[in-house]
């Protein structure tokens, strides 16, 4: 009596999981651009401000620029993470992800790889160009912006996490930047560093390699563990 | 086969109901009813593995489940209150996305012919930003006919919706229930279901 349409579905494989959750997250972001382009325009701004209130001193600017530059990307990233779950939580979207057959922490990397393609990455790519504000140039520009595509990944992986745990809170979006922003600072230090032995000469590939490394272990561990917070946020 | 032994569920410290047991053979649907606030919901989301229960256990074709895992997220289908829909996407895309989702095709046809069962196909290519409360309910119970799962937990499923409306869910359901399809649904309304089928069950 039973027919094959109602044979339960066949446990959904990781990738398409991955690939739903991009997609989908990818054509929300174009259908609202204005979110988009809010937070390259804020990551501008704040970067833009540091030569005009600190003055015309090329020596100055330049010893500022990493920092600078980094410090802004975090704020940046900061600034959407709320967002990455909250919107599909007030919806009751995240409650038929979780449900889905798909595992959890496949369409969460789907997520977060959308969020970091509309957010991290081109920030990363403007970042160069902003740079030549401090008077930063040649390779140290490079390595600048290769640091910011190594490190705000990692950005986005920890601050899923972070977004998961306050889902529904109602302080939600200071808690957040209070548990994400000490995540923070050892990608700060490698990116910024990254870019400081540059102009020392001293060449940049232990802080790169430093970066990737989070990099890896961020993308293995993150999605576990924003999937375990969405589990109990839905409870 | 879905079968409730003893379920007991608290919202904080309070207790929402207690010992709680059913049986729903194929073909069977449990209709949920009783005042707001009696639990209703909650005994769905436990049956969907959303919630853990505080007593009890669910079994679902004689093994035990616990939530969230693989076996009842593939059997089941829940549509809960929020209708997940994105006010951004048109009906179209919205059914699309919720029903490769849960792993069912996404052609144009079956999509058009879901809309259209649900009388939408009016409002397929509109965003869901301008539909009324209706046409999004509608637009979130179309993928009942894309999606095939034996299990179906819907909760309020006939609200907002208009006479004609309920009489789509009613006939979905037959069909669902004549397919062997077991349901578990909180409502109000009385939806008209074949003789024989629906079980009751009112929680205070």
């Amino acid at each position: 009596m039973t027919d094959a349409a109602l044979q339960p579905a066949s446990d959904g494989g990781a990738w398409p999981g991955v690939a739903w959750a991009l997609r989908r997250d990818l054509r929300l972001a174009l259908r609202s651009k204005a979110e988009l382009g809010v937070q390259l325009l804020f990551y501008t701004i704040i970067v833009t401000l540091f030569p005009l209130g600190i003055g015309a001193d090329p020596a100055l600017l330049h010893a500022l620029a990493s920092g600078v530059l980094w410090v802004a990307a975090l704020l940046a990233s900061l600034l959407s993470l709320p967002r990455l779950f909250a919107v599909d939580f007030a919806d009751g979207t995240l409650e038929q992800i979780a449900l889905s057959p798909y595992p959890l922490p496949a369409l969460i990397s789907g997520k977060i790889l959308a969020h970091w393609l509309t957010t991290g990455a081109p920030l990363a790519l403007l970042s160069p160009l902003l740079a030549l504000q401090f008077g930063l140039q040649g390779l140290e520009l490079a390595v600048l912006a290769l640091g910011l595509l190594l490190g705000t990944p990692t950005l986005s992986l920890l601050g899923a996490v972070g977004a998961a745990l306050t889902l529904g809170l109602r302080a939600g979006g200071a808690l957040l930047a209070l548990l994400i922003l000490p995540l923070y600072v050892p990608i700060l230090i490698f990116g910024a560093g990254a870019v400081e032995a540059m102009r020392a000469g001293l060449g940049a590939g232990a802080e790169l390699s430093l970066l990737a490394a989070a990099l890896l272990a961020a993308g293995v561990g993150a999605p576990l563990a924003a999937a375990a917070a969405v589990r109990i946020a839905l409870d | 086969m879905l079968e409730a032994l003893a379920l007991s569920a608290r919202r904080g410290s309070a207790a929402l109901f207690d010992a709680v047991s059913f049986r729903l053979e194929p073909g069977q649907v449990l209709l949920l009813s009783g005042p707001n606030g009696s639990g209703k919901t909650t005994l769905l989301r436990i049956a969907a593995g959303l919630t853990e229960c505080a007593g009890g256990w669910l079994e679902w074709r004689g093994v035990r489940t616990a939530p969230f895992d693989a076996g009842l997220r593939s059997a089941a289908l829940f549509i809960g209150h929020a209708p997940a829909l994105k006010d951004d996407f048109t009906a179209e895309e919205n059914l699309a996305s919720l029903a490769s989702l849960h792993g069912a095709t996404t052609d144009h046809a079956a999509l058009v012919a879901a809309l259209s069962v649900w009388s939408l196909s009016g409002q397929r290519a509109l965003p869901a930003r301008v539909l009324s409360q209706g046409q999004r309910r509608r637009t979130s119970l179309a993928r009942l006919q894309l999606v095939s799962r034996p299990l179906w937990l819907l909760d309020e499923p006939a609200a907002a919706l208009d006479a004609a409306g309920a009489a789509t869910l009613a006939d979905t359901l037959t069909a669902h229930l004549a397919r062997g399809g077991i349901a578990v649904i909180a409502t109000h309304q009385d939806l008209p279901l074949g003789a024989g089928v629906g079980r009751s069950l009112r929680l205070a």
